[in-house]
């Protein structure tokens, strides 16, 4: 079986989590439906990191005794270190969109709404935005409305901001004092003319920037087995267009 | 506590009612939902807990809102709620932004009685640009720059949600579901289906007191077997996804919408007086 995209993505992530520039990962908490950093995680600690997984959606065994906002309770306290986000625009000063286009609340297009981005953003040490479509609706000059800041003034309290910006393009890395992003690697047969195009924004480009590595045999062995295993009840149609892996009937 | 009719349980809902409920993971009563519909509910206001789900869908295309506050509405794995996105897109519905840990913390203020609460964050968000009941004050325990929201507490008229079971002292049993207990203590009252009734009194046992929410908080339970579905219900049943896809094709159009409705809320009914 050949590497799958969201396996790359998955190991792009996972990279990432393990970045040793970035604060300590010690607890990760993952929101609902999110396969594919869900199977970064799950990498990562099966990888063997001393790493605790909170999965907001997970059905048996869900981590989270005091309902759902115990989430909000322990992110608020700081005992979260790394929460993953999104949205249906994203621009680049990294301000994240889940409301709408158009004016406000979306009479464009209405997005779902922004969930807990709002919160999660300000009080997570790190962030990092994943969005598998990298296309000029999705990665805008400056979003139509804010549900999330990407930088905050002095003033409020913000404990940190977005590490990076994982696509199906390309990763790019935040700087917060800039406000910038800066394209860090690109996926294969990707360039930085190609992500150009497909990019509302301006961004930097590191210096010697190239394709990602390939995942390794062993990598792609976890994903697919014991990464599989833990994913199964929570995205069965996942692990089985991804990992070819069928539910037992 | 007797149970009452679902049917009874719903004509006991006024219009015009803000009624709190659960989205699709944390027991929503979708059996109450669709009760509300056939008994014609109007005007009704409802609260995400903190995000809503396949009930507000089926009661905003069945033209029983007017009102949705909200951090999301969604159908999960199917996509966007398709009634929610038409009736925002027609002006039909009024809907109030918000983020998750806000709605949790305006509950919480109601629990405690206190008239306000803060929360960290937010600030920048075009979500506070649109609720002037929100407000910033500088952080009076310090003197350094430091801003902070405050969050009016919130009561809403009724809380609606699906336990596993109810005991003959009028208690209910949502395990881990938590949320729920918070929804009914903020509440003035709170009108809980359940798979079943059973005896004794489950604050009794050490195990599921945990879990139970007094019948303190609670007014009334009916009987709706397998009342959360198409959503799952902890380890009772699983989601039946087939059944939301369905769903969210159909409801793509207000006729579709119509069809669904005739088959899958009224059609139980027409079936049973047969």
């Amino acid at each position: 079986m050949s590497v799958q995209p969201e396996e790359r993505l998955a190991v792009a992530l996972a990279r990432l989590i393990l970045d040793p520039a970035a604060p300590p990962a010690r607890h990760i908490a993952v929101g609902a439906a999110s396969p594919i950093p869900a199977a970064a995680c799950w990498l990562v600690k099966k990888q063997g990191h001393a790493v605790r997984l909170s999965l907001l959606h997970k059905r048996s065994g869900n981590p989270f005794t005091e309902g759902s906002r115990e989430l909000f309770d322990l992110t608020g306290q700081g005992r979260i270190d790394l929460f993953f986000l999104g949205g249906g625009q994203i621009d680049g000063q990294a301000n994240l969109n889940l409301v709408g286009t158009g004016e406000w609340p979306g009479t464009g297009v209405r997005f779902p709404g922004s969930f807990g981005s709002a919160f999660m953003y300000f009080m997570t040490p790190r962030t990092i935005l994943f969005r598998e479509e990298h296309s000029p609706r999705v990665l805008v000059k400056q979003v139509d409305m804010i549900s999330a800041p990407g930088v905050s003034p002095p003033g409020v309290f913000r404990r940190g901001t977005a590490q990076a910006l994982v696509t199906g393009k390309c990763v790019f890395t935040f700087d917060p004092s800039s406000a910038r992003f800066t394209l860090a690697s690109l996926m294969p047969g990707e360039s930085e003319a190609s992500v150009r195009a497909a990019t509302g924004f301006d961004f930097d480009v590191a210096a010697g920037i190239a394709e990602a590595p390939e995942p390794d045999k062993s990598t792609l062995a976890l994903l697919r087995g014991a990464v599989c295993d833990e994913m199964m009840e929570t995205y069965p149609e996942f692990c089985a267009r991804v990992f070819g892996r069928k539910a037992a009937a | 506590m007797n149970p009452i009719s679902l049917e009874a349980m719903a004509a006991s809902v006024p219009d015009g009612a803000l009624i709190a409920m659960p989205p699709d993971n944390s027991l929503p009563s979708v059996a109450l939902a669709k009760a509300l519909v056939r008994r014609g509910a109007r005007g009704l206001r409802l609260l995400g807990v903190p995000v809503s789900g396949f009930a507000t869908d089926v009661l905003i295309g069945a033209g029983c809102v007017v009102e949705v506050q909200t951090s999301a509405v969604s159908l999960g794995e199917a996509g966007f709620a398709p009634r929610f996105s038409a009736a925002l897109k027609a002006g039909t519905i009024t809907v109030r932004d918000a983020t998750c840990p806000a709605i949790h913390t305006m509950l919480q203020a109601a629990e405690k009685g206190v008239p306000f609460m803060p929360l960290r964050g937010v600030i920048g968000s075009d979500i506070l640009a649109h609720r002037p009941d929100w407000r910033v004050m500088q952080n009076p325990f310090t003197d350094e720059a430091d801003q902070v929201l405050l969050l009016p507490a919130l009561s809403p008229d009724i809380a609606v949600f699906h336990a596993v079971m109810a005991d003959a002292e009028g208690n209910v049993w949502v395990g881990r579901r938590r949320e729920c207990a918070t929804i009914a203590h903020a509440a003035q009252r709170a009108l809980v289906t359940v798979e079943r009734v059973v005896e004794g009194n489950l604050l009794e046992d050490e195990r599921l007191a945990p879990g139970t929410i007094s019948g303190t908080y609670i007014e009334a339970v009916a009987i709706a077997e397998r009342g959360a579905q198409p959503v799952a219900l902890l380890d009772e049943y699983g989601v039946d996804a087939a059944y939301v896809a369905n769903y969210a094709r159909m409801a793509k159009t207000e006729a579709g919408f119509a069809e669904w409705c005739a088959e899958h809320v009224f059609g139980a009914l027409r079936a049973a007086a047969e």
